[in-house]
């Protein structure tokens, strides 16, 4: 039995206790009693919120467990305020049968920081041209709901119609990583002024944009549901909110949203600007784009056109970042800096209260992906999966000091408000105060 | 003056003032049986080409030898670059077995700058000799010392810099530095070799060459890369040569004292026309010769003390 005291459900009103039993939410009121051999966490009026969704995370195992592990991304993921985290199928072997996708899933309960949900391929070996076993990975032990290709775009719009249309039967839903190959070719960073002063190729908007809206067109034409992976540019904003409000009724069939979209927090903060020293630290796919860019997915995912933030967290080894440019790799960690930079982007501006955080880092995340057990809402009989978070707190960023194994962020030495300082899986305590708890991980 | 990286990083001051010494180099060479001053002398100067090059790696051997400075050239195929060693290892490399100056030809945009974040801390100057599609001043530095001896003072002068503007690194540094030096620039070239973000460059573009012709002090060509041609940036070399080359009849309606340059190699009969490209008034053969003391004066005054004289 855990007691937490003092504090504010969604940021509001006077503090509470809340008291968890058998990992879930007994009593929420005023100067509860503390019962018999009770765990008490003092809240110091902490902001509770659901714990955090992430639906877009690479954890790098199997293949790079020299980067991150799924133990160690699942340490930054508690440390983050994360409950549920997907990880990306571009894993080495890649993640598109049954049985890596139940290792996956498996690893993740052993180390029992976070959910970790396995994302299934939509191709064979993301090579865009044959459908995976999609139903064998939804029927597995790790039970897929999302399937991606991520970080390549399944480009043939006949195998993306088939996968949509495919997954109706699976419950499940497809997210697009959406580029436009042909029109991507060797692209090293956003088309515009600084790609041209820089001398590097471009990543046009309108080949994130094109993808979009063509596979909103045929989500709507099948019914089948779509994801966008990381938003990027305000023209896949407008696109998105075009296809949402296109076809209210079909949605409304459904019971759920068939599209959706996430953003990710270095596209709400980060610009081009940054590219002028060539560190590949910022490289990053899709590219960092402009402040107007910027400003427009802030307005998009206050307004609901994007539906959630998602770190796309990807750890990379030192020599695929201290390099030249183009031969980086694409990627940087997000897990532990994606709520300060919400709050320094959408609660500082007004442009989100912690209900609305809720709502994009933990509610919308979880419908997105079928999650019956996390972002609930804050009452008594829900599953106490959830973060406290000091509104009030600054802190400096140290990726050295990241519970990743990798240290690419680019957010170095950047003072960020919000701090996460207990996140709450089933009742347990995953993390506090800056040390996740310790796992056993099987050799 | 600690790397020189971008022709933007130059002043009005410092780029004449390499221009200047190009000039007093060259005067003190003129007539010379033996071209060797004693400036450098004990410093060592590594080139490190990942490209192909001749006449930039020629050149900066020729300037530092000239300067009496150890010149020692590394190059791609020769090296463990082929071994796959990164780039960073190749700078420390470099660095622990001594350079003082480190000449750099990388196929990426940006190489240049990575190398002087690795070599700054131990005090290496790094020259930018082309990175991919981005820079390359000590080209612009040569275009404007050869610009200079024909058509004097820049500031106000009409150039035109003609063809891929996109790919071209000549570009790029030329445009920052003639712009810097007060000329009157301006971009001619279809619209798909030209960046999308352009603007920012503040100087006006066009697609039509005859309607600028006789307007120009000089005509910068840039090279068309062969893997360009194929790309499906325009229909046909023909169509490109028939719009964008400077043939003999758009060279007869330049002004009598218009300079033409190109940075080379060319493509005669697709780029200029022979007959064009051996006229006195096509400086080609200047901008080579100009390069050695251009590049002169830049090792000088990234390496000379203050108190050495040249």
């Amino acid at each position: 039995m855990t007691l937490i005291r003092n504090v504010r459900p969604y940021g509001e009103g006077a503090p509470v206790d809340v008291r968890i039993e058998d990992g879930r939410i007994a009593e929420i009121g005023h100067s509860l009693t503390v019962p018999e051999g009770a765990e008490i966490i003092e809240g110091n009026g902490d902001v509770l919120l659901p714990g955090f969704v992430d639906l877009h995370t690479h954890l790098r195992e199997p293949g790079r467990e020299d980067t991150e592990t799924i133990a160690t991304g699942s340490a930054a993921a508690a440390l983050g305020g994360y409950t549920a985290v997907f990880a990306m199928a571009n894993t080495d072997p890649v993640a598109d049968n049954a049985v890596i996708v139940e290792h996956v899933w498996r690893r993740g309960q052993e180390a029992g920081l976070v959910d970790v949900h396995p994302v299934g391929a939509v191709t064979v070996g993301l090579q865009g041209e044959k459908l995976a076993e999609l139903g064998g990975m939804a029927g597995s032990a790790a039970g897929v709901r999302v399937f991606s290709d991520d970080g390549l775009c399944v480009h043939d719009p006949l195998i993306m119609r088939r996968a949509l249309e495919y997954t109706k039967a699976l419950g499940a839903v497809v997210a697009q990583h959406a580029e436009e190959p042909r029109l991507t070719v060797g692209a090293q960073a956003h088309e515009g002024a600084m790609a041209a002063k820089l001398g590097l190729t471009g990543w046009p908007a309108p080949a994130e944009e094109s993808i979009i809206a063509r596979d909103c067109l045929l989500a709507q034409h099948v019914g089948g549901r779509l994801h966008i992976c990381h938003v990027s540019t305000a023209g896949s904003a407008d696109v998105l909110r075009w296809a949402k409000n296109r076809t209210p009724d079909l949605a409304a069939k459904a019971g759920e949203a068939i599209i959706s979209a996430e953003v990710c927090p270095h596209h709400l903060l980060l610009t081009d600007d940054r590219l002028a020293d060539y560190d590949p630290v910022n490289k990053v796919n899709p590219p960092l784009r402009t402040e107007s860019d910027a400003h427009a997915l802030r307005r998009a995912l206050a307004d609901g056109t994007i539906d959630c933030v998602a770190t796309d967290h990807a750890p990379h080894a030192v020599q695929d970042k201290d390099c030249e440019w183009s031969a980086a790799r694409p990627g940087m960690l997000g897990l532990q800096t994606a709520l300060s930079i919400v709050v320094e982007t959408m609660v500082r501006p007004g442009l989100l209260d912690w209900r609305g955080v809720a709502r994009v880092m933990s509610e919308r995340p979880a419908q997105i992906a079928g999650l019956a057990d996390h972002g609930r809402p804050l009452a008594a009989g829900k599953p106490a999966n959830l973060v406290l978070v000091d509104a009030d707190a600054e802190w400096t960023v140290r990726g050295a000091e990241f519970a990743s194994i990798a240290a690419n962020t680019p957010y170095e030495g950047m003072r960020l408000p919000g701090k996460v300082t207990t996140t709450i899986l089933r009742g347990r305590v995953t993390a506090k105060d800056g040390v996740a708890t310790e796992v056993k991980v099987s050799a | 003056m600690k790397h020189l990286l971008s022709a933007g990083d130059l002043t009005a001051d410092a780029a004449l003032g390499i221009l200047d010494t190009s000039d007093e180099l060259k005067r003190t060479l003129l007539g010379r049986e033996v071209k060797k001053l004693p400036t450098l002398r004990g410093r060592t100067v590594i080139t490190c080409f990942y490209e192909n090059s001749t006449r930039t790696r020629v050149s900066f051997e020729v300037a530092g030898k000239w300067m009496s400075a150890d010149v020692i050239n590394v190059s791609s195929s020769a090296s463990s670059v082929s071994k796959g060693e990164s780039l960073r290892d190749t700078a420390l490399t470099l660095a622990a077995a001594g350079a003082d100056c480190v000449i750099v030809r990388h196929p990426a945009s940006g190489a240049a700058h990575r190398l002087a974040h690795w070599l700054s801390e131990a005090g290496i100057s790094v020259v930018n000799a082309g990175d991919g599609m981005h820079e390359h001043p000590t080209q612009a530095l040569l275009d404007a010392a050869t610009l200079r001896e024909r058509l004097g003072d820049l500031t106000g002068k009409r150039i035109a810099i003609v063809g891929d503007i996109l790919h071209s690194r000549v570009a790029r540094s030329n445009v920052l530095l003639l712009r810097t030096l007060g000329a009157d620039v301006r971009l001619i070239a279809p619209p798909t070799l030209v960046p999308a973000g352009v603007e920012e460059w503040k100087v006006p573009v066009h697609h039509d060459l005859d309607a600028h012709l006789s307007d120009l002090d000089a005509v910068m060509l840039l090279r068309v890369q062969a893997e360009r041609m194929h790309g499906g940036f325009f229909p046909s070399a023909r169509e490109y040569s028939i719009s964008y080359g400077l043939n003999e009849k758009r060279f007869a309606k330049l002004p009598e004292h218009a300079v033409v340059l190109h940075p080379g190699p060319m493509l005669r009969g697709m780029e200029i026309a022979s007959a064009v490209a051996d006229s006195p008034r096509t400086a080609i053969t200047d901008q080579v010769r100009n390069g050695v003391h251009v590049r002169m004066a830049v090792l000088y005054h990234l390496l000379a003390g203050e108190e050495e004289k040249v």
